[in-house]
């Protein structure tokens, strides 16, 4: 035992069994979020089920296995549950989603599996995607064009016509959607910059009656042809209200539903693997590419992911300067002695602070005094209203610099000692003077050090929430940052994040059940961009590692 | 007694005593050096005659690389530095307030014991100092980079791959990389700090023939540990212990009639 203590045998087995445990948990991690998150969107066979409950009621009821527990009888029997015979110690509980929100009052339900009569899949039971009140299940029967009721005979018949009709109503919806978006929004854009001259002249003193003329004439035109638009918008509208489905729901009634609601329907019980596999592509895709729907509980996310990107770029756009020159500062020029170091500690520790701490800085200190002031000095016309003293991206892009700061100037300041002094001297020989030896010679070879820097700051930074709802993230921003309207990018906008995102679905959402799966799906975007965002900036800085590959040796 | 190449002794005998000021590169007044308080340096005189090559030996920490590294105030590095007495360049003392730095070390290169390259193309590498002065004619440049390449007998090895990383070089090519980028600003003085001390025998022989080369055109001192490498390609000899200057003539002298027990000591490997 004494031997095998010393030959070192039982130190190895507890460094690497301590590095298994980290992987192993990483690992779990990551297949438990990706493999909840991505199941969401396989398509699920629709059941029907006949349902007989101890009362001897009768019901059907269509829907998507959800979740399925095993609970004990006992809790169900003193909960008030009665059994005709007792089933054993634990019956099976599904929890089915049965859409239908509108006419059921809730779109899940717990079914007990000694109600069940029988479970069939029908071929003909259809999944209509809506974008109101979430998930339609039933029977198509009938297509109605323009009112009339088509005469469609086979079951094949009513799937290719539903099938055409729709992709004519989703069409015609998205042209709405891009004239009301772009051409609409941009109207109404010039009229508030209009509005905004206008107030601008009102505060200078400069509002002579020929500009306010001038401006009064132009927000006329515009509202010309906003008034254009709106015919053209309300008549592609009415055009994509044409058509119905007739729709046999759970309980028997026929229901008509308009297209222009309808975004998809999927027959997914007669799907065969290739078509699953498909639809679970165009799933995600829509998931990425799709605003979100009813409180962020459908459609996609791809507001958040498109903040978070441009949020944290522009972060490291902020930090990467400062923290770079700081650190020469220090390394280079400061002299060395108790005040550099007194910083240099205090630097270090401001990576300890914790971030909601920055955040309250960020609020009264960028929002309230820089946003505040810059609105005073520069868009005083827009005032009472603010336009950068609110929470915008640009000070969640400032905060979250502040945030990482400390890790750039450290690791810069890292990257700056491990560079030979020979180079150094061999510049300052050849005449060089100090700046041009940092700029030509130090700074491009401490530059992978500087992009690991980056590389944990981008890291942290993705992953911040708490700070950023104090600064400018929000549950649904109705606009992204970047937009055709001058001046294209709009710092001042308030903007979505995905780690936000998953709070808001998973804590705020109306809908508990319909948004568990989209927590798991948007963490696992999360992640996903962290780490797109980490390979580029460490393929960038392997890059740069082989161009000034001397620090090896 | 050690073998004395005579193709580097050509030269004649000079009074570096009485030296006229044509002939001097170089001159040294009564330099004192202290690191903090440890004195590095005591009172050293000389004068260092133009384009011939000037040895310093003498045991390790005895002050020569110090006294080099003086010469184009390189030492102004350390912080806790300090130095008296003049050293006169153009009888223009180098430390006088006015003076820059910078076009000092223009006028005075230096050549360090580890080739250190900068992380640039070979190209690069050799225009650096020219760069550096705000020339980038692209014509003149490729003139400047052939003509130090060829100057530091390199410019056949690597004309072809001009481009290429300075690191692909090996140890001996990449310090005639480094004399090619000193001279090629064209210095009217040369420092050699043990040039030759991390290079294998073929590579440390290109050097030396190299530096009987460079005397035609640059006043070349250098710091060297091996004093047949001193007696090989040195014109003048200075031998240096515990920081003093103890003795300094023709190398020929030096190495045959020291008039300085300690020199003939060292020279002799009784220590060092």
């Amino acid at each position: 035992m004494g031997k095998w203590f010393k030959s070192g045998s039982p130190w190895i087995w507890m460094t690497g069994g301590a590095v298994s445990i980290s992987l192993i948990a990483v690992l779990g991690l990551l297949l438990l979020i990706a493999w909840r998150g991505l199941s969401y969107f396989w398509p699920a066979d629709i059941y029907e089920w006949q349902l007989e409950d101890n009362n001897g009621v009768k019901s059907t009821l269509i829907g998507e296995i959800y979740d399925r527990e095993e609970v004990p009888t006992e809790r169900l029997i003193s909960a008030g549950h009665k059994f005709t015979e007792h089933p054993g110690e634990f019956v099976t509980r599904y929890l089915v989603k049965t859409g239908n929100r509108e006419f059921v009052g809730l779109d899940f339900r717990w079914i007990l599996a000694t109600d069940i009569v029988s479970r069939t899949t029908p071929a003909d039971v259809a999944k209509l995607e809506r974008t109101k009140n979430g998930n339609f299940y039933g029977y198509p029967i009938a297509v109605i064009e323009d009112g009339k009721r088509l005469e469609l005979n086979s079951e094949a018949d009513i799937e290719a016509s539903l099938f055409s009709h729709i992709d004519r109503a989703v069409d015609i919806s998205d042209q709405a959607l891009s004239l009301q978006k772009s051409d609409i929004g941009s109207i109404n854009y010039q009229i508030e910059r209009l509005r905004l001259k206008q107030r601008g002249y009102e505060l200078d003193g400069e509002l002579t009656d020929k500009r306010k003329a001038d401006i009064k004439a132009q927000i006329e035109q515009l509202n010309q042809d906003y008034l254009v638009l709106e015919k053209d918008l309300f008549a592609l509208r009415d055009q994509a209200a044409r058509d119905s489905v007739v729709v046999r729901d759970m309980r028997g009634e026929e229901v008509i539903l308009k297209l222009d609601s309808i975004l998809d329907v999927s027959y997914v019980n007669h799907m065969n693997v290739l078509q699953k596999v498909g639809h679970w592509f165009a799933g995600i895709g829509r998931f990425i590419n799709d605003d979100p729907r009813e409180a962020n509980t459908e459609g996609g996310v791809f507001p958040a992911i498109f903040g978070t990107v441009f949020m944290v770029m522009l972060m490291a756009v902020i930090v990467t300067p400062f923290g770079v020159i700081a650190a020469i500062y220090l390394h280079e020029y400061a002299k060395k002695g108790p005040i550099t170091k007194m910083i240099r500690i205090a630097v270090i520790n401001l990576a300890g602070v914790p971030s909601i701490v920055y955040g309250v800085f960020g609020l009264g200190f960028f929002v309230y005094m820089m946003g505040g002031s810059i609105d005073q000095l520069f868009f005083p016309e827009a005032l009472p209203a603010p336009t950068f003293g609110s929470p915008g991206v640009i000070w969640s892009a400032l905060t979250l610099a502040i945030l990482t700061l400390p890790v750039v100037i450290v690791s810069t300041e890292e990257g700056l000692s491990r560079i030979p002094s020979a180079v150094r001297q061999g510049s300052l020989a050849l005449g060089a003077t100090k700046a041009e030896t940092l700029w030509r010679i130090v700074i491009p070879m401490a530059s992978p050090a500087i992009m690991t820097g980056l590389i944990l700051a981008v890291a942290r930074a993705a992953g911040e929430v708490a700070p950023l709802m104090l600064v400018g993230v929000v549950k649904l921003a109705p606009t992204l940052p970047i937009d055709m309207n001058f001046p294209f990018v709009h710092l001042e906008r308030k903007f979505m994040h995905l780690g936000f995102h998953i709070y808001d679905v998973g804590f705020q959402s109306p809908n508990v059940e319909a948004a568990r799966p989209l927590v798991y799906a948007t963490s696992f975007l999360l992640v996903s961009v962290i780490v797109a965002l980490n390979l580029t900036a460490i393929s960038v800085r392997n890059h740069l590692r082989e161009k000034f590959r001397s620090l090896e040796h | 007694m050690i073998s004395i190449d005579s193709s580097a002794m050509q030269t004649e005998a000079v009074d570096l005593v009485n030296l006229p000021a044509q002939d001097t590169a170089l001159e040294i007044r009564n330099l004192d050096l202290r690191y903090g308080d440890k004195q590095a340096l005591f009172d050293v005189s000389m004068k260092i005659p133009k384009k011939q090559v000037t040895a310093f030996i003498g045991p390790s920490g005895c002050g020569k690389s110090t006294l080099l590294r003086c010469i184009n105030r390189m030492n102004d590095l350390v912080d806790s530095c300090k130095i008296d007495g003049e050293i006169l360049l153009h009888g223009q003392n180098i430390y006088d307030k006015k003076v820059d730095v910078a076009s000092l070390r223009r006028n005075v290169g230096m050549v360090f014991q580890r080739p250190n390259p900068f992380p640039k193309s070979i190209y690069e590498n050799v225009v650096y100092g020219l760069r550096l002065q705000g020339l980038n004619n692209r014509r003149e440049l490729d003139e400047a980079a052939e003509r130090s390449l060829r100057g530091a007998a390199i410019w056949d090895e690597v004309k072809d791959r001009l481009h290429d990383n300075a690191f692909g070089l090996s140890g001996g090519q990449q310090q005639r990389l480094v004399i090619a980028r000193a001279i090629a600003i064209e210095p009217e003085v040369l420092l050699l700090d043990e040039p030759t001390s991390a290079l294998d025998p073929i590579s440390t022989l290109t050097i030396e023939e190299l530096i009987t080369e460079l005397k035609q055109q640059y006043t070349v001192v250098i710091v060297t540990h091996n004093m047949q490498q001193a007696a090989r390609v040195s014109d003048q000899t200075a031998f240096m212990y515990m920081g003093e200057l103890v003795e300094y003539a023709d190398t020929n002298t030096i190495f045959t009639t020291p008039k300085k027990r300690k020199t003939e000591d060292y020279i002799t490997g009784r220590y060092g």
